[in-house]
């Protein structure tokens, strides 16, 4: 196992000023349609990018071949300067460790409580926590999303707006150092999803995270992004600022802003 | 499409060869070409579950709940299926053993068809839609919804979680759901003597296992065992292969049940052919 990649059970933050996702000429087909075309992109220490762009442009697939999930047909995608592709079973189980994933349907196990969902990711990668300490970290991760009072809930209790906030609060348990955010407002009323996009904040200043959030809310890339990328035809569009975004006369990114 | 799929290959060929081939012939070749690569992957879906089970930090919490939900959750169902199974059996066979004055080996046909063929066969196909099509629906609906995705991202293995767990507790738990159904189905047999005659439970036993032989019991739990695998493999396979949308769960559930009530007859076919040879 790669020495660097295996820190234990207590996650290391990240002090590499740079890059903790290089992405170069990615490119994922599936069957007779090509999704991802070329796609290159990094993403800086600290740094909250959005990733904008129509429904089948590929956003979901990009932060899937990040984590593996799905496997490139051809480039390179560099994850705390490690290859992912070429990494063995074991050092990406411990690379994603390190990177905590909101699922866009908030993919909560259902036949497990609230606190059983936020203790299953706490037991296998922070394996040296007693019980206690367990307890005490679920409840810190319940309190950060306002939802302590769900504690021994059912998925199937919840709202739309709290299986939000409780997968929230189940990647953030395990201290990641990456989030990657799938449609995160999707479906939720304004209100709940301007407290989804504050939650989101709130985490990078709180774990000091660096983080991708796919969307095509553009309410929430104003609010929680530093950067923002468009992908369109499987290719990055636009990279830039929201002023840049914002005071762009392209007709596609207008589309977006008005 | 990817150049090397067969469809695309035909395709080229017929065109270097300026062939003319109908779009039914390519639509086949395309069935065809899914069939087997569905084949294969059921294989390698096996392949990789033995792999798992022998690979360390087994999930033994898991194992025991499976087995709680396969085995005990099941009980209700298979007591009721293995009394009526004992009880229509004897009042089927009733007549025709009168007709040849041969009643007194009513308990002995009954036991011998229930042990060797009717209790392993019934439980496993009751199983097959029980618990095949549970594991089908389940894990589909898990798939669907992100949830073995979560699974992976969190430094869980899926396959190890939830596949192997499954597999491992059906094929443990059927043989013992098979040996209480054949218990059951005696004691339905017994219920059944009685309605027309009159005989003493310990004379039943007694008729019975006297007809019975260690060649009768073996095999046929054996067999369980292959059944349990293959339930357990075919509804965790569908449903862990199952597609994106909420149709497909239906669907895989649907196939779970279908294919490994089909596999468990083939199963038997061959466990009946290996017995004969002995």
């Amino acid at each position: 196992m790669d020495p660097l990649l295996n820190s234990a059970d207590v996650p290391v933050k990240n002090q590499n000023p740079g890059q903790v996702i290089e992405i170069s000429h990615l490119r994922k087909g599936f069957d007779i349609q090509e999704v991802l075309k070329d796609v290159s992109l990094k993403l800086s220490n600290g740094e909250n990018l959005a990733v904008l762009g129509k429904s089948g442009s590929g956003k979901s697939v990009l932060i899937k071949c990040i984590v593996r999930l799905f496997s490139p047909d051809f480039g390179t995608i560099k994850v705390l300067g490690k290859d992912v592709n070429t990494l063995n079973s074991e050092d990406l189980g411990e690379l994603r460790k390190k990177i905590g994933f909101l699922f866009q349907s908030g993919a909560l196990y259902d036949s497990m409580t609230v606190r059983q969902n936020l203790e299953f990711p706490l037991r296998r990668i922070r394996r040296n926590l007693s019980q206690k300490e367990i307890v005490e970290k679920v409840m810190e991760a319940l309190e950060n999303v306002g939802l302590s009072d769900a504690y021994n809930k059912m998925p199937s209790q919840l709202s739309g707006g709290m299986r939000k906030r409780i997968s929230l609060a189940r990647t953030i348990v395990v201290d990641p150092l990456i989030m990657l955010y799938d449609e995160p407002t999707t479906g939720l009323d304004p209100v709940t999803s301007d407290e989804i996009s504050l939650l989101i904040n709130d985490i990078q200043k709180k774990y000091k995270t660096s983080s991708i959030i796919i969307t095509h809310d553009i309410e929430c890339a104003r609010n929680t992004a530093n950067r923002l990328i468009m992908l369109h035809d499987g290719e990055v569009y636009k990279d830039g600022t929201l002023k840049e975004f914002e005071d762009s006369s392209d007709t596609l990114i207008r589309s977006f802003f008005k | 499409m990817d150049k090397n799929h067969p469809v695309i290959i035909v395709k080229n060929l017929a065109k270097q060869q300026s062939i003319k081939i109908s779009e039914k012939a390519i639509a086949k070749t395309a069935d065809a070409h899914n069939l087997l690569t569905d084949i294969a992957d059921f294989f390698l879906f096996l392949s990789q579950t033995c792999k798992e089970l022998f690979s360390r930090n087994f999930e033994f919490r898991e194992f025991l709940h499976q087995s709680f939900q396969i085995g005990y959750k099941s009980v209700p169902l298979i007591s009721v299926t293995g009394f009526i199974m004992g009880l229509v059996l004897t009042i089927q066979a009733r007549p025709s053993l009168v007709h040849f004055g041969a009643v007194s080996l009513l308990p002995g046909m009954v036991a011998v068809s229930l042990i060797r063929e009717m209790g392993p066969v019934i439980t496993a196909l009751i199983c097959a839609g029980k618990i095949g099509s549970g594991m089908g629906a389940e894990l589909g609906s898990m798939k669907v919804t992100e949830q073995i995705d979560a699974m992976e991202v969190s430094s869980t293995n899926p396959m190890k979680f939830l596949v192997v767990t499954r597999v491992l507790a059906a094929t443990l738990m059927i043989p013992v759901l098979v040996l209480y159904a054949d218990a059951l189905g005696l004691f339905g047999s017994w219920a059944g003597s009685n309605i027309k005659g009159d005989v003493s439970f310990v004379l039943f036993c007694s008729q019975a296992f006297s007809h019975l032989e260690f060649i009768d019991f073996i095999p046929a739990v054996i067999k369980t065992f292959f059944f349990g695998a293959v339930i357990g493999l075919v509804g965790c396979y569908k449903g862990y292969t199952a597609g994106r949308g909420t149709e497909s769960v239906g669907i895989a559930a649907n196939s779970a049940v279908v294919l490994s009530s089909l596999l468990v007859i083939i199963v038997d076919l061959i466990a009946v052919q290996i017995t004969d040879l002995l």
